[in-house]
């Protein structure tokens, strides 16, 4: 089955997308071979469903997006690999959150990921998982220039092996 | 996405989208692929499916690790449960987005 990538989105927002070709200066392949088996490697999770533990972090700014609506708050949070769905909070304009709510896991599999570590198909997880919201200016200045950089860092130092990214 | 997945690629760490637009995806030069006839919201499934979200996340895993070229797409062979117009309406938000109320505004003018 060949995947219709325009099912789900009002008709009116297709030529948003469609044929729009590379983003400016991003025309090249970039690749990093992926070397080890998967039973040996650590493998991280990153969502951009708007998700954050409503006890310890600041939500994602709604409250500027509403009022420039081109903009997108550009942070990122640290999901802790053990943190509960209870602990959870959606920030995101553009979905309904109800699903992700109920069932953080259709945006952020981090107990489906631990249950393939335990039957040894994946090495492990990494600690912290990651979070972003993920309407953001059209030019994504701050994720090229800030954020990208601070996650791979930080995916890095958790000595991530490979990154699953799921878009909201 | 498709740019942040290349950017963090780019600094040396292999990446795969997970993605119900793996057309747009393809579009902006995404390393790795996997294509989900999903509504947005829902790249790993239906809530509390277990064994749809495991399909998904084991696609993901095998198109990461053993992805051979830049640019490889699977997309996954399931449809969505849910009828069409039902599912359409369940995903957006209950009201409409900053940018899309302005949009629809500047519109109606």
């Amino acid at each position: 089955m060949v995947v219709d990538s325009y099912r789900f989105l009002p008709r009116s927002f297709r030529p948003l997308y469609e044929g729009r070709g590379a983003f400016p200066g991003e025309e090249e392949p970039v690749w990093t071979h992926f070397a080890k088996r998967l039973a040996d490697s650590r493998i991280a999770l990153l969502t951009s469903a708007g998700i954050y533990l409503k006890a310890s972090q600041p939500s994602f700014d709604l409250d500027s997006e509403r009022g420039r609506p081109e903009w997108g708050d550009p942070t990122w949070r640290s999901i802790p690999a053990t943190a509960r769905p209870a602990e959870f909070a959606v920030a995101h304009l553009h979905i309904n959150d109800e699903d992700v709510l109920a069932d953080p896991e259709i945006a952020l599999p981090m107990r489906g990921l631990h249950q393939l570590v335990d039957e040894g198909l994946v090495g492990g997880t990494v600690p912290n998982h990651v979070a972003v919201m993920g309407y953001q200016d059209r030019r994504l200045t701050d994720w090229h220039r800030t954020t990208a950089g601070e996650i791979a860092t930080y995916l890095r130092e958790q000595g991530a092996d490979g990154l699953i990214l799921a878009p909201a | 996405m498709p740019v942040l997945a290349r950017w963090i690629e780019a600094a040396g760490i292999p990446t795969v989208v997970v993605t119900m637009m793996p057309a747009v995806a393809e579009e902006r030069r995404t390393p790795r692929i996997v294509g989900v006839e999903f509504p947005f919201g829902h790249a790993f499934g239906m809530p509390n499916d277990r064994a749809m979200q495991r399909r998904v996340l084991e696609l993901a895993l095998r198109v990461l690790a053993g992805a051979s070229a830049f640019g490889t797409r699977v997309d996954l062979d399931v449809e969505w449960p849910v009828p069409l117009r039902e599912a359409y309406r369940a995903w957006q938000p209950k009201e409409p987005s900053p940018i899309v109320k302005k949009l629809l505004e500047s519109g109606s003018r």
